[in-house]
């Protein structure tokens, strides 16, 4: 109990004084898991409607492959990307191992599958409702997606908002490929690791404190800003 | 110049082993409004979609005038179920000359036209999906004659609604025949289909059991399963 009284004192101080290192922290996390959200949601949001829309050979599969890479292990995710990303690797010639570029690239392939899937789920309703009119339209696959997407963007935000929380609390494919360095990869989730091992649980506290209330945060301001809950809007 | 005449020959539609309709054969041309009669399960629906090509032939062909994407773009549909899109009334009524390509100061002017003939000038940013059953198929009538298509095929636009509902959805096929719009549809309101229809079409067991003028039609049916569909007896 001490240890939790001490990590709420711990993470007010931190807060209040505006501590350097974790306002970096913090931005990097937030740059990080943003940018993968961003990159995967461009994939994955078409990629989910395009499935819901058009009947293709080995379809379901396709599916069915998409929905077990939702349970993709962040760990072999890392290992993956580190193997491509290491010097040796197809991709060592860019240097990118050790650099917040490479825990965007695990973090879209960890969370894009999971962003596809819920798509896929609600398009496919959506599709089912306005099949009839966007046929009749005379619609082409891409007005299809285009209008697909707009209109059920509200429940597309949810989506986001599953990856964006995989993302952010996400630690051992970013442990791997960022390589936890001290004003360069570290995040919130690899700084509570390091301060967990280190045995300085009021800080691993704080920083976990911090880190709940950013992730609450970004999804309370996204959904302002969306205004998913105003009267008039679906 | 029309996309009519628009000719089916010999069509069938089969669905899991079952015959929905065939062989049919029509002639749609001239001006006017087309009435599809027939009892549930003739076939009245799976015809209508058949004409607009939404429905996957089984044997036989639809031709129109036009090569087959002309024709595609200047004909409408309306389901009996109005589909509305999850926006605003305004953006409804939009939607077709979007994709169109319309220039938004044409979109703009051309929906305040509509909003303002259907009644929902005021209400045009209200969500589309709360509006009540009449001003839904009001809107998805409006939506679909904002491009003025040259052919509108209707499916019981004015099944559940009140009666000043179907006389403001009547007014509007008034003025869509007046401004040259051919229409067909489908209805089992049989005082409606005296009041609008020019030519009737009756339906029976997936075929075109009698076709003619209205007038003689509702006078004079030629064949005793229309005179008993019209006593309103149950066909078998």
């Amino acid at each position: 109990m001490n240890d939790i009284y001490d990590g709420l004192h711990a993470a007010f101080w931190l807060v209040v004084t505006l501590d350097a290192q974790l306002i970096e922290i913090s931005l990097r996390s937030l740059q990080v898991s943003l940018t993968a959200l961003v990159i995967a949601s461009a994939i994955a949001l078409p990629l989910g409607t395009f499935l819901a829309i058009r009947r293709f050979r080995l379809r379901r599969l396709t599916i069915s492959l998409l929905n077990a890479l939702m349970g993709l292990p962040p760990v072999v995710v890392g290992l993956i990307v580190y193997i491509l990303l290491s010097r040796s690797g197809p991709f060592g010639v860019l240097g990118l191992l050790f650099t917040p570029t490479a825990m965007i690239i695990a973090q879209v392939i960890i969370i894009t599958p999971l962003i596809a899937s819920i798509t896929h789920q609600a398009m496919r309703e959506l599709w089912a409702e306005y099949h009839d009119l966007l046929i009749s339209l005379n619609t082409s696959g891409g007005q299809r997606v285009r209008t697909l997407i707009w209109d059920g963007r509200r429940t597309l935000l949810t989506a986001a908002l599953a990856g964006f929380g995989r993302a952010i609390g996400e630690v051992g494919a970013i442990m791997i490929v960022g390589g936890n360095i001290d004003n360069a990869t570290r995040v919130l989730t690899t700084a509570i690791a390091l301060e967990t091992g280190k045995g300085d649980f009021a800080l691993a506290l704080a920083l976990g404190f911090v880190l709940i209330a950013l992730a609450i945060g970004v999804n309370i301001a996204i959904h302002w800003l969306s205004r998913t809950e105003s009267e008039g809007r679906w | 110049m029309s996309i009519l005449p628009l000719t089916l020959r010999d069509v069938s539609v089969r669905r899991r082993g079952k015959r929905l309709i065939g062989p049919v054969d029509l002639r749609l041309d001239g001006a006017g409004l087309t009435m599809i009669l027939g009892p549930n399960g003739s076939g009245k629906t799976t015809l209508l979609r058949v004409m607009h090509g939404v429905e996957r032939l089984s044997s036989g062909a639809v031709v129109w005038s036009v090569p087959d994407v002309q024709a595609r773009h200047r004909q409408a549909y309306v389901f009996q179920t109005p589909i509305m899109l999850r926006r605003s009334v305004a953006d409804n009524l939009a939607y077709p000359l979007k994709l169109a390509g319309t220039l938004r100061s044409e979109v703009t002017e051309r929906t305040a036209i509509w909003a303002e003939r259907i009644g929902l000038a005021d209400r045009m940013s209200l969500p589309a999906p709360r509006l009540s059953g009449g001003e839904k198929q009001k809107l998805a009538l409006a939506r679909a004659l904002i491009r003025a298509p040259d052919v509108l095929f209707l499916d019981e636009p004015c099944a559940n609604l009140d009666g000043a509902s179907t006389g403001e959805i009547e007014a509007l096929l008034h003025t869509a025949l007046a401004q040259g719009t051919r229409i067909v549809m489908t209805t089992h309101n049989l005082g409606q289909a005296k009041r609008l229809g020019n030519e009737v079409i009756f339906m029976l067991r997936g075929q075109i059991h009698e076709q003619g003028l209205a007038e003689r039609t509702f006078d004079a049916p030629q064949t005793p399963e229309l005179a008993a569909f019209f006593r309103g007896d149950i066909i078998p």
